[in-house]
C-alpha cells in the first residue's frame, strides 16, 4: 500500500478556491531501468489517480512514466460546502491508495 | 479517446525508439498523437502558461506547472490538459482532468525528460477548442538512458 500525504486547508469560505496539494510515495518505475544483476525492473507506474469533493469528481489525472518518482500534484478546487477531499489512485500492479481530508466551509 | 488504446499506441510509436542508442533519442511525432486526441481539430496557438525551467538540472524531476486563464464557468472552462515529451521514450506524459468543481485550470507537478527537447501542452476546452503551446527546455542530467550507456 502506497502511502501519500494529502494537504488540503482546513477551513474555508463558501466559492473560495482553495488549492490541494498531494504527495503520493511510489517509485514510477519506468520500465527501463535494470537491476545490479541485469534483470530488467517491469514498469510500474500510478496510472490513474481521482479526486473527489463530496461526491463529485474535481480532478483527474492519467499519468506515464514521464511524471517524477513519488509524484506530486497541486491544483485547485473550490470550497463549496464541507466535506471530504478523497483521492484514490491505482498503479500497473494494480495496487490501489486512498488517502482523505475534511474541509470546513463556512 | 481510450486511455489505453492511446498508451498503447504511443508506446509501439515509442518502442522503435527504445533502443540501445537511447541518447540520440529521435523526436517523435506529438502532432499525429495531438490529432488523434482532437480529432484531426487544428488547435489554436498560445492562450498557456507553462512554468518550466529553461535549463533543467536533473531530468528524472523537473518542476512543471501548466496554467490557462479561464473564468472556468459551465459555458467556459477547460476539461483538460495534456502533456507530451517528444522525445522521451513514452512521449505522452500524462493528462489532467478538470471536473465541475475545480476553481482553476492549473496544475503543478514534476516531470522526467529525457533529452533536451520539446514539451508540448494541449489544452482541451468546452465547445471543442483547443489551445497549444510548446517549450523547449535543456536537460543536463537526462532521465532514463540507463540502457545502453
Amino acid at each position: 500500500m502506497a502511502i501519500a500525504r494529502l494537504q488540503v486547508p482546513a477551513t474555508a469560505r463558501a466559492g473560495e478556491a482553495v488549492e490541494v496539494r498531494l504527495l503520493v510515495q511510489h517509485p514510477m518505475e519506468t520500465g527501463f531501468r535494470r537491476e545490479a544483476d541485469g534483470r530488467a525492473v517491469p514498469m510500474n507506474v500510478v496510472n490513474r489517480l481521482s479526486v473527489t469533493y463530496g461526491g463529485e469528481e474535481v480532478f483527474r489525472a492519467e499519468m506515464g512514466s514521464g511524471i517524477a518518482a513519488n509524484p506530486y500534484l497541486a491544483f485547485w478546487i473550490v470550497a463549496k460546502s464541507s466535506g471530504e477531499v478523497v483521492v484514490e489512485w491505482v498503479d500497473d500492479k494494480g495496487d490501489k491508495g486512498r488517502v482523505a481530508q475534511p474541509i470546513a466551509v463556512s | 479517446m481510450k486511455r489505453r488504446a492511446f498508451l498503447g499506441t504511443a508506446a509501439l510509436l515509442g518502442a522503435s525508439s527504445v533502443t540501445r542508442a537511447q541518447k540520440l533519442l529521435p523526436a517523435q511525432d506529438v502532432g499525429a498523437l495531438v490529432a488523434r486526441i482532437t480529432g484531426g481539430a487544428v488547435p489554436e496557438r498560445g492562450g498557456i502558461e507553462v512554468e518550466l525551467p529553461p535549463i533543467a538540472e536533473n531530468g528524472n524531476s523537473v518542476p512543471f506547472r501548466v496554467r490557462v486563464p479561464s473564468p472556468m464557468s459551465a459555458a467556459d472552462r477547460v476539461t483538460a490538459l495534456h502533456v507530451f515529451a517528444e522525445r522521451n521514450p513514452r512521449p505522452l506524459v500524462a493528462a489532467f482532468h478538470f471536473g465541475p468543481g475545480a476553481a482553476k485550470a492549473d496544475v503543478a507537478t514534476r516531470i522526467r525528460l529525457a533529452v533536451e527537447q520539446k514539451v508540448t501542452v494541449l489544452a482541451s476546452l468546452s465547445g471543442g477548442r483547443w489551445r497549444l503551446v510548446e517549450r523547449p527546455v535543456l536537460v543536463t542530467a537526462a532521465a532514463c538512458i540507463d540502457e545502453g550507456v
